[in-house]
């Protein structure tokens, strides 16, 4: 791509920002009490959040990552987008009204409802925060992927400034804006995210004729794989073990979604329980499209820009859509599109921040550390302090990861999430009986269990698309290790809590069971 | 857990308070906060219990499995999943998209279910804790 095209990229993309910074700074005037920074004073609508919900999920890695995926390994990549819309549903039934209703501002209030506050708070605040950094990884990654495309920098260095640069940008939207500027910037995002998608999608399928039959008979002519792209294998059905592999990544993906840390605390967002499953319908249909859509842009790209030239461009299998884009609509569509990948990984990177800032800020400090006395207005500039730490502990780990397909970096998070996390939650919402020992069992075993493997599996070293390519330490052999850890979590919860422990506390109990589905007693109407 | 107060049960028959009951004959402790081992126990609340599980149990098991197949399929099954259906169109990315489809109509269905069961079974369940200032 040429310099004139390097200007107009960036001129689209600078006026995002301004835009994007402006309406932070408006929306943050009264940004002053923790319920204001952590949860927008649980202001927003059913239908607002359910947007900026569907914001804070569709990241760089379901944009640029799984119509990358697509492009490249066909139906192998267009799992990812089926796991993320199933996933919904748990959120859906099982967790989002309960935790509305029992929680105030961290995934922390819900887990240490019943049990003894201190160790469950840390805990609670440890998973969020490893798991959000995860997270983050991979979306920094996905930018500095996206940049080297938009400004044409091949050079390892120069896509680590940009990375450092994207961080940068993303505190200060934290900083300034807290929850309600970041909700914003969701929804503003969401908004354009959809558009952009459908709309591509429309053109492309109508440039087929509305045959999506033909775009995929073109897909295949155009990819070297040909019509295997088309069937399930490509990239996972090799060997036995691939196909563990593949299982252990669907486990992750449908699993994850509800126990991410900063989905979960968008539903504070919202006044009451009815509001939070409104959020999820809205959500639930927003993604609906958007993955739908992917499937279309996915094998469009392959069919117009060729899985070749995707592979080999700088940013590699992330740049297909910014590449189908540049084919189809020439420079202006290409800023935009990379527009709308920037924003999004910028909006989701500062709703990453928030969540392992406000976990820090409020599990840790204010009730491990200060023992529940905190001042509020000592907690949330602990919060700010706590956003800047993980800014700049993001953008190493970006610098790290660049390179890395980011879905399939983002699939460790969930992994990290439905391990750590969701069997947690199931256990302190449905069984009676858990205790304070079984969820220190099942976050640290799940958690523990799930970053070792990671570790010692081939995505961290021993092959060539490996964060270290040259160590080979690799002795587990799934990159994706869901399928370990997740049953080990639940197995090590139900162990922790039938071989001993303090026995539940049945008032509690009974407390968090009526309060979970009636909001009885949380002041919420 | 000892009381302070023996917690007040609701008339049998909602709609036939009598005089002799306080006014608001609700499920709340001695210091006013709801009671909430009464509310636990109270037929309301485990109506509204019985009716979230008469949803939420089946819609999971049939959406798990439902997905589980898919990806079993998937895996094992390369060949089924690659039979043409429309044109280039297989069965695998039918079933994929199908996926989608049927998570928006359990989506619609459990909103649609909870509108008409549940919110007014909450509603009914809170009212047993709701005092006049809270409603004013």
């Amino acid at each position: 791509m040429t310099g004139a095209n390097t200007a107009i990229n960036l001129s689209v993309f600078g006026v995002f920002v301004l835009l994007t910074l402006y309406i932070v700074y408006r929306a943050s005037t009264r940004n002053v009490s923790a319920s204001d920074y952590y949860a927008a004073g649980s202001s927003f609508t059913g239908t607002q959040n359910g947007i900026a919900l569907s914001g804070d999920f569709l990241s760089a890695a379901s944009f640029l990552g799984i119509s990358g995926a697509i492009a490249v390994n066909g139906y192998d990549g267009f799992m990812y987008s089926i796991g993320w819309v199933v996933a919904w549903l748990i959120g859906l039934m099982l967790i989002s009204e309960r935790l509305r209703n029992t929680g105030r501002f961290t995934m922390g209030d819900v887990m240490a409802f019943r049990m003894r506050q201190r160790p469950v708070r840390a805990a609670a605040a440890n998973s969020t925060l490893v798991i959000s950094l995860f997270y983050m990884i991979a979306q920094m990654a996905g930018a500095g992927g996206l940049m080297a495309l938009l400004l044409d920098v091949h050079s390892k260095i120069g896509q680590a400034i940009i990375i450092a640069v994207v961080g940068i940008v993303m505190v200060l939207y934290v900083l300034v804006g807290g929850m309600k500027g970041t909700t914003w910037v969701q929804i503003i995002k969401a908004v354009l995210l959809i558009l952009t998608v459908s709309l591509l999608t429309i053109f492309l399928i109508g440039k087929f004729g509305f045959d999506f039959s033909s775009m995929l008979d073109r897909a295949t002519q155009r990819s070297p794989l040909g019509e295997a792209v088309l069937s399930p294998g490509v990239k996972y059905g090799a060997t036995d073990l691939s196909k563990i592999d593949f299982i252990s990544l669907a486990l992750a993906l449908v699993l994850g979604t509800a126990s991410l840390p900063h989905v979960l605390m968008r539903f504070y967002t919202v006044p009451n329980a009815r509001e939070a499953r409104k959020s999820v319908v809205w959500a639930t249909w927003m993604m609906a499209i958007f993955y739908s859509c992917t499937l279309v842009i996915g094998f469009g790209a392959m069919a117009l820009v060729g899985t070749d030239k995707i592979t080999n461009a700088p940013g590699g299998e992330n740049s297909a859509a910014p590449l189908l884009a540049f084919q189809v609509g020439g420079t202006v569509l290409l800023g935009i599109v990379c527009a709308v990948a920037f924003a999004t990984i910028l909006a989701v990177v500062a709703g990453l921040t928030l969540t392992a800032s406000a976990s820090f800020a409020h599990d840790v400090y204010a009730n491990v550390i200060k023992r529940g006395e905190a001042d509020p207005r000592d907690e949330v500039r602990v919060a700010r302090i706590t956003a800047v730490c993980v800014g700049v502990l993001a953008i190493v780990g970006g610098i790290a990861a660049n390179g890395q397909n980011v879905a399939f970096l983002v699939a460790l998070a969930f992994a990290l999430a439905a391990s750590a996390n969701l069997p947690t939650l199931l256990y302190s919402l449905f069984w009676k009986r858990f205790n304070t020992r079984g969820t220190l069992w099942s976050i640290y075993g799940g958690l523990t269990s799930c970053v070792l493997l990671i570790v010692f599996s081939p995505a961290i070293s021993g092959s060539k698309s490996s964060v270290f390519p040259d160590a080979d330490f690799a002795f587990f052999p799934l990159s994706n290790p869901g399928i370990v850890s997740i049953p080990l979590s639940f197995l090590a919860g139900f162990l922790g809590t039938v071989l001993g422990g303090e026995k539940a506390d049945a008032a509690k109990q009974a407390e968090m069971e009526v309060r979970g589905l009636t909001g009885i007693g949380s002041g919420l109407r | 857990m000892t009381k302070a107060l023996p917690s007040v049960s609701r008339p049998a028959t909602p709609g036939f308070a009598t005089f002799d009951e306080p006014h608001h004959s609700l499920l709340i402790d001695g210091d006013g906060e709801p009671d909430f081992d009464a509310i636990q126990t109270s037929e309301d609340f485990l109506a509204l219990k019985r009716r979230v599980k008469r949803f939420i149990l089946p819609a999971t098991v049939v959406f798990l499995a439902w997905y589980v197949t898919f990806v079993l399929l998937s895996a094992y099954a390369a060949e089924f999943m690659s039979t043409p259906l429309f044109g280039t169109v297989n069965v695998g990315l039918t079933m994929g998209f199908l996926q989608i489809v049927t998570t928006v109509i359990i989506t619609m269905a459990y909103s649609r279910y909870s509108k008409r069961k549940l919110d007014p079974q909450v509603d009914r369940v809170r009212a047993l804790v709701e005092t006049d200032e809270e409603l004013a």
